[in-house]
This record gives structure tokens, C-alpha cells and sequence, in this order.
């Protein structure tokens, strides 16, 4: 299922150039941290005031994707594992964004963004994980196949 | 238009360009996500780009924005307030890390791949539900 990428720098920082502009849209007007795992997470348990805005946000995030789709034709997916691993994957990343208080958006992008030691802290964490994971499935584990 | 209509035009502006920013990117593609992570495989270094173009937009615009006593819309910031390094954000980060590693999604971009309709980023999706539900009951 291995699928080779090649490297885009150009579109790369373009699409988190326009990451970090959602984020400094929903900071400096709405005075909050576009962290997707706390705004998909927060709908699931929510509290007043603050699911709306939550909701528009994944709504719009959506559109974004669709907008994409509309233009380049498709999103581009190319699945490297079976359902399986990607409902055991799901349940890890749902599990540990919620625990670990963010994902790569809320750590990486905002909390590494205001210097947040816990985020750098995280971002790290998570980025040794995956590696390892990977170096594991793909090379330990899948080196047979 | 009252507050709470306005901030949620406000989130839904700031999902699009995060959306956007996810498929130009082609972070929602996990096939990339995957590559960069294989350090011993055939490499992609993007998603260091996309994470780096965040940055130099975050880094300097937060700070100028967190000068002000308030956002625009909100009477306040709502930042996380804690600063301790406990088992919780380093256990949750390395079970993230482990599940991000082996599917290549992570959660803004699995919203978005779920519009493909494949079957599993949508097992990917509902599970990773039920783990933030089984999380926040542990809570």
C-alpha cells in the first residue's frame, strides 16, 4: 500500500501559510485556539456557548475541502492502511488529542505559535511517536512484505 | 447580527481557510503525512513546510494580537492556562503520536478526507469520537 509523494515546498508552506492565517482569524476576533481536536472533541460534550461556533468552524473546514475538490478535481487521498489499523487509529488519535489536551493544530500550529512550553513539549512527543510507528510498521514489521 | 451569529460566521471563515489550507497543502492525504514520518523510507519532507508556513505566520501575528486586552468579539482570550508538564499531556501526546503514525491521519485533516466517502477514514473518524468521548469521561 506504500505510495510514493514527491516533495511540493511550494504549496506546502502556501497550505500552512493559510493554516496559520485561519488560526490568527480565529484568535484575534473570536479570542480562540484553533485546535481541531478540542473543537470536533467540545461538540461531543457540549457546553453552552460554545457549540455553534465549533459547528461552523468544521462546517466551513468542509467547504474548504470541497472547494478544493471542486477545483484540483479530487482531494488527492491515498489510504496506507486497512480498516482495521484505521479504526484502531482513530480510537488512539481521539483518545490521546483529548488527554494530551491538542493535536498537531492545537500544539503544533497555535501552542508552538504563543511559545507554549507544554506545546513544545507535546509537539515533540507526538512527532517521536510517529516516527517510531512508522519506522516500526513499515520497515520491522512490513520489511517481510 | 447578534454575538454569538457573528462569531460563528467569523469560525466558519476561519474553517474554510483551514480547510483550504489542509488540501492545498495535501495534508489530507495520508499517503504524505506517512512519508514525511518514514525518516528510513523514501522521505517527504511538505509537511515540515506546512508546519513551518504556520509558524511564520502564528509565531509573529499571536504575539501581536495577545498585546491587545481582548479579541475583537470575545470579552477575552481563552488560552489554555496550565504550564505543567504531567503524564497525562506525555502519554496523550505518544498514544496520538502511535495512531497519527499508523494511519497518517490526524483530526482536522481526517475531517476533511471523510468527504471522500472512503471507508476507512470514516472508521477513522467514528472512532476517533468514541476515543475524545472515552477520554473525556476518564476526565
Amino acid at each position: 500500500m506504500e505510495t510514493i509523494t514527491p516533495f511540493t515546498p511550494v504549496t506546502g508552506l502556501l497550505g500552512g501559510m493559510l493554516i496559520g492565517l485561519s488560526a490568527v482569524l480565529l484568535l484575534a476576533v473570536n479570542g480562540r485556539i484553533a485546535g481541531i481536536s478540542g473543537i470536533v472533541g467540545g461538540l461531543l460534550t457540549p457546553s453552552s456557548g460554545e457549540t455553534g461556533w465549533r459547528a461552523a468552524f468544521v462546517v466551513g473546514m468542509l467547504a474548504g475541502g470541497i472547494l478544493y475538490a471542486v477545483f484540483a478535481g479530487s482531494l488527492g487521498i491515498a489510504l496506507q492502511a486497512g480498516l482495521p489499523v484505521m479504526g484502531i487509529a482513530g480510537l488512539l488519535v481521539g483518545f490521546g488529542t483529548r488527554l494530551g489536551g491538542g493535536c498537531t493544530s492545537g500544539h503544533g500550529v497555535c501552542g508552538i505559535g504563543r511559545l507554549s512550553q507544554r506545546s513544545i513539549v507535546a509537539t515533540g512527543t507526538f512527532m517521536v511517536a510517529a516516527v517510531g510507528t512508522v519506522f516500526v510498521a513499515r520497515h520491522v514489521i512490513g520489511a517481510g512484505a | 447580527m447578534n454575538g454569538q451569529a457573528a462569531k460563528a460566521l467569523v469560525a466558519a471563515a476561519a474553517g474554510l481557510l483551514f480547510g483550504l489550507g489542509l488540501s492545498v497543502s495535501q495534508m489530507v492525504n495520508p499517503a504524505k503525512v506517512i512519508n514525511f514520518l518514514d525518516v528510513a523510507g523514501h522521505g517527504d519532507p511538505t509537511l515540515a513546510l506546512v508546519l513551518g508556513g504556520a509558524l511564520l505566520v502564528t509565531v509573529p501575528a499571536f504575539r501581536l494580537i495577545l498585546r491587545r486586552s481582548a479579541p475583537l468579539l470575545d470579552g477575552r482570550f481563552h488560552l489554555p492556562t496550565r504550564q505543567d508538564i504531567d503524564l497525562r499531556l506525555i502519554g496523550g501526546a505518544s498514544l496520538f503520536g502511535i495512531g497519527w503514525g499508523l494511519a497518517g491521519l490526524c483530526p482536522g485533516p481526517a475531517v476533511v478526507a471523510s468527504l471522500s466517502g472512503f471507508a476507512g477514514v470514516l472508521v477513522f473518524v467514528a472512532a476517533m469520537l468514541a476515543g475524545s468521548w472515552l477520554a473525556s469521561r476518564l476526565s
